[in-house]
């Protein structure tokens, strides 16, 4: 498979007043075409920051270093103009808030037309029909009558759709969709993973979801990445991570996911609370809250190594992974 | 754990809003509750799940009197909360409270964490004195997992998590037989959702509490529930056990809800039909005739339009509202596996 | 059933344990804001500006040989002369200059002050009062401010002229009776906002009755915008004090405010330009200053921001 993204050593640093804090540390992957990968962590874990600094989107305070390859082009590389011929041409982003990345003053026809005029050269007309038909396409009823609302005046849901929509109007390779269903109900939410689906069937795009819970991940993901503290945990392919996990985060994060099948009396969560990155622990950043810490994790960094099966882990501990009873 | 004292019976509660649509044109009515009948037994939590719009919150602050209900009785022991007068109604309040959705935006930003949890006792319990009041809180905030030291800090200082902490201690302190909690882990990451799920479970132990938990999340439900209410536009469309709810949904609604959640098992996922519920949930101010979930209903019929289906009594004191319940009894893993 | 009841005694002595433990105190949002402004050259500079020009009135007068209504009748409109004591010259009447500017400004700050002090009191509880309770209270409530701001804001003036004229404080917190038309708008809509957010819906869970829900739960989450509300209500007062002084409706002589310096400067401005130009000097700083504060204040009250 031909892979569309390689991201070499990336690391995301803000500025603060008096100090500097790292959100993303040595993060490296590389993303094949028609392939969704999961990327998985606690808020706070440097998920969204990571690839807003791919997408040249970072807030002014901060800077991303290591190279993000697109073919042969490093986007890290390029000024704000240049980068505007890729994104949301080759590579686009939706974000859990739909409002906040749609034009509340403008009617939806118009504001997915302008994309494809400005981005594919489109004439008015022409634009206006294809957007309607991609509105369609991402499943939204009715949709020359949607096409002339504005944006309040949908569902929830249906912004999301409107904003998936507007995203694969230039037929991106990469659509990231940072958390794109956590605003939304059980149902809806069912609705868009199943649109993921097909959409990367369809079009080939491949897919980077951002979210913190497992259960959106495990129906959708080929491959995942666990974060925690700015730093890549363990990757992998998602059957491997869901039911052979190897490193610590992961299995909690796994036994804190409610399971409807499976009504545990209480469910078996990570301790504590994600750690500040301004003072992340010294050695391993997630021994306060691992049951599996021992005295070499408080003094030593465990790197990201790979554990055969295209598996890489970032923990010191071998033997096996379960708690008490439950497995 | 018996439950056998009666806590709260609902009665033909109604609730509606009116919308107001522009400055000469006639308000619309938007029903947000019709026809709620049901009981809570002393001890017992009692999930309540939907989509979002179905009335779950309006429900949940009709009980406790945030709202008054149009129509209807809410029974505490017997007694109607809506016809009692404010200052008695005042004095229940210590019984009944309620934990909130957003944790951060349930805590006033300018008081500090002990101000935020004393501030029930300053009106419910003027008796006791600072020292006596503080000394609650403490205690309070102990067994809801906050370090003492937390006292003197402001709630833009916490995280999401800690913040829906301080909420449940607020709503603890009165010492309720009863607490509302309105989607009180739909806003918080899942290893915190966990933790606060765990605490509800040792907190409801300790203080034999009854609990009514509200979520569009039917596996968070389950996990906590001894029964459950599925509501649609307003109405109870079922009733039943956790289990009976997972292992023999009988409305297609409840089926649909349970092909919705989200798996943590990617074979199982993969697996799933998920197409089970088109579309998304209609306008209360213009419900479909009859059977209000008719328009994404798989087995609807053409009589679905007409009638409304009443809520009927099935066996052992489950309730459902569906014409065609009996001929769609397709056992629950079918439905679950697609 | 298990419950904290009848632990009293036990939790008493936890909690004089814990007494000695103090628990360090948090940031509170005001807090936070005061260390946004502080990091705000300009506001922090017309801070100082703003102290130094309250100083120079209200301490000043004491340090200076000549009272602001006393007439050297040796000195009429001398320009500024160091050995007779009138380091701003003195005017017409032979009364220094100086004195005369200090009482002034004394005078300008006094009756914003009080206007603006009775605006934001009367403009926040009214707001609040029909913004809380809404619906008839409320159109009943903001009917009646629609009626005010209709009507001429002049001949409100002109009456309270006539009933307070003798005493320029009264007159303005007459005038402040008017201003808080604005500010009760204000309040009303953050209140109507304030209101849906759930630690209302908590209080009252909490069985807080609407009275305390109004002065414990919305008002202190009022303070951004009543502080907005007040630095600008400020400036706009002196102006309206120099505004009605000069149609001669403000202070009576011998006194004076800043706006009557003025408008007995700007005529002889070519001849006598010290008559002008302090008053002038002191005005243009104090609403300068006034303004930079209200817009650092701005930034740093803003929600957004955190
Ligand atoms: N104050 C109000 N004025 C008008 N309509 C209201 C009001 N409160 C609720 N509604 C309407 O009543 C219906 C039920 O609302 P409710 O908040 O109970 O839904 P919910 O099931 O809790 O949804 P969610 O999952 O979004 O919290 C919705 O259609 C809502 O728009
Ligand atoms: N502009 C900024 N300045 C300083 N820190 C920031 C900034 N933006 C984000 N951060 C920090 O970066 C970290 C990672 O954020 P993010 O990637 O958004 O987390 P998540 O995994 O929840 O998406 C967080 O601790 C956040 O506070
Ligand atoms: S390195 Fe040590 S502390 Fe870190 S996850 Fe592995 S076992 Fe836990
Ligand atoms: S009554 Fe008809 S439309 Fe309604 S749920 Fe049953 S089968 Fe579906
Ligand atoms: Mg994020
Ligand atoms: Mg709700």
């Amino acid at each position: 498979m031909t892979e569309v993204l390689k991201v070499e050593d990336m690391s995301v640093t803000f500025e603060l007043h008096d100090s500097e804090v790292q959100a993303v540390r040595e993060m490296n992957f590389s993303l094949s075409e028609g392939e969704t990968l999961a990327v998985v962590g606690e808020s706070g874990s440097g998920k969204s920051q990571a690839f807003l600094a791919i997408m040249g989107l970072l807030a002014k305070n901060g800077r991303a270093g290591g190279r993000v390859m697109m073919g042969d082009v490093d986007l890290l590389a390029l000024d704000s103009r240049q980068l505007d011929r890729y994104r949301g041409k080759d590579i686009a982003m939706i974000f859990q808030d739909p409002m906040t990345s749609l034009n509340p003053t403008l009617k939806v026809k118009t504001q997915l037309s302008e994309v494809l005029v400005k981005h594919r050269g489109f004439n008015q007309q022409d634009a206006v029909t294809t957007s309607i038909e991609m509105l369609e396409r991402v499943g939204i009823p009715e949709p020359v009558k949607r096409a002339n609302a504005y944006p309040h005046e949908l569902s929830g849901g249906m912004r999301q759709r409107v904003m998936i929509a507007m995203a694969l109007l230039c037929q991106p390779k990469i659509l990231i969709a940072d958390e794109p269903t956590t605003a939304l109900d059980v149902t809806v939410q069912a609705q868009m993973l199943d649109l993921f689906k097909s959409l990367t069937e369809d079009f080939g795009t491949s897919l980077v979801l951002i979210t913190h819970d497992l259960g959106v991940v495990a129906g959708v993901a080929d491959r995942m990445m666990v974060m925690y503290g700015g730093r890549v945990v363990e990757k992998g392919v998602t059957d491997d991570l869901f039911y052979d996990p190897r490193h610590p985060y992961t299995l909690g994060l796994l036994h804190s996911t409610p399971h409807i099948a499976k009504r545990a009396v209480r469910l078996d969560p990570i301790q504590g609370l994600p750690p500040s990155l301004e003072n992340l622990p010294k050695g391993c950043a997630f021994h306060p809250r691992c049951a599996f810490a021992f005295d070499r994790c408080l003094v030593e960094r465990p790197p990201l190594r790979d554990v055969g099966d295209g598996r890489q882990k970032a923990c010191f501990y071998e033997g096996p992974l379960a708690y008490g009873e439950v497995a | 754990m018996a439950h056998t004292t009666t806590l709260l019976e609902i009665k033909d509660l109604k609730k509606t809003f009116s919308i107001a649509t522009g400055l000469f044109a006639r308000p619309l009515t938007l029903t947000a509750l019709e026809d709620i009948n049901f009981t809570i037994r002393q001890g017992e939590t009692l999930g309540i799940v939907g989509e979002s719009g179905c009335g779950k919150s309006t429900l949940g602050r009709c009980i406790l009197q945030l709202l008054t209900p149009d129509e209807g009785q809410v029974l505490w022991l017997g007694q109607d909360l809506t016809k009692l007068p404010a200052e008695e109604m005042r004095q229940r309040r210590q019984d009944l409270q309620i934990i909130f959705q957003d944790p951060l935006a349930s805590l006033n930003p300018r008081m500090t964490v002990g101000e935020i949890i004393a501030d029930p006792l300053r009106t419910l319990r003027p008796e006791l004195n600072k020292t006596e009041r503080r000394a609650r809180v403490l205690k309070t905030m102990e067994s809801v997992g906050l370090l003492p030291e937390m006292i003197n800090r402001y709630p833009h200082e916490f995280s999401g998590g800690q913040a829906q902490r301080i909420g449940i201690a607020r709503a603890l302190i009165t010492e309720p037989k009863l607490i509302v909690c309105d989607e009180p882990v739909s806003a918080l990451d899942v290893s915190i959702q966990a933790q606060i799920l765990n605490l509800l479970a040792e907190l409801k132990d300790e203080f034999g509490l009854t609990l009514i938990f509200i979520s569009h999340n039917l596996s968070v439900v389950r996990h906590v529930s001894d029964r459950i209410l599925v509501l649609y536009l307003g109405r109870i469309v079922e009733l039943a056990s956790g289990d009976e709810i997972y292992e023999d949904p009988k409305h297609p609604y409840t089926r649909a809800l349970l092909t919705a959640v989200p798996i943590p098992d990617p074979k199982l996922a993969r697996l799933r039909n998920i197409d089970a519920l088109k579309g998304e949930i209609p306008s209360p101010i213009n419900p479909p005739s009859g059977c209000t979930f008719r328009t994404r209903c798989r087995f609807a019929k053409p009589y679905c339009a007409e009638k409304r289906p009443p809520l009927e009594i099935i066996e052992n004191g489950r309730l459902v509202a569906c014409h065609r319940w009996r001929e769609i009894d397709v056992p629950a893993e079918a439905v679950l596996n697609g | 059933m298990a419950g904290i009841t009848g632990k009293d005694a036990v939790l008493t002595e936890y909690a004089h344990r814990l007494e000695t433990l103090d628990a360090p105190k948090g940031r509170s949002l005001t807090q936070d804001a005061v260390r946004r402004l502080v990091r705000n050259k300009a506001a922090v500079l017309s801070v100082f500006v703003v102290g130094f020009i309250i100083i120079f009135a209200f301490a000043g007068p004491y340090f200076l040989p000549w009272t602001y209504d006393k007439i050297d009748w040796s000195g009429i409109r001398k320009p500024p002369n160091f050995e007779a004591g009138h380091y701003a010259g003195t005017d017409q009447n032979g009364r220094d200059m100086l004195a005369r500017i200090m009482q002034g400004t004394q005078m300008s700050l006094i009756v914003a002050g009080v206007a603006t002090l009775v605006s934001v009191i009367i403009g926040v509880i009214y707001g609040a009062v029909a913004g809380y309770f809404g619906g008839r209270v409320d159109a009943v409530m903001m009917r009646f401010v629609d009626i005010m701001y209709a009507l001429p804001y002049i001949l409100f003036v002109i009456i309270l002229v006539v009933i307070f004229g003798r005493n320029p404080v009264l007159l303005f917190v007459g005038i402040g009776f008017l201003e808080w038309l604005t500010m009760a708008r204000i309040v009303r809509g953050q209140t109507m906002s304030i209101k849906q957010r759930e630690f209302v819906e908590a209080a009252k869970a909490g069985g807080a009755k609407p009275w305390t829900i109004i002065f414990r739960h919305i008002v202190p989450n009022l303070t951004g915008p009543v502080v907005i509300y007040a630095t600008l209500t400020v400036p706009e007062i002196i102006l309206t004090e120099s505004f009605l002084s000069y149609l001669g409706l403000g202070v009576q002589e011998p006194q004076t405010s800043l706006g009557t310096l003025i408008s007995f400067g700007a005529p002889v401005a070519e001849t006598l330009p010290w008559m002008l130009i302090g008053p002038a000097v002191v005005l243009v700083s104090l609403l300068l200053c006034l303004t930079y504060i209200g817009d650092g204040l701005r930034d740093a009250l803003d929600p957004k921001d955190r």
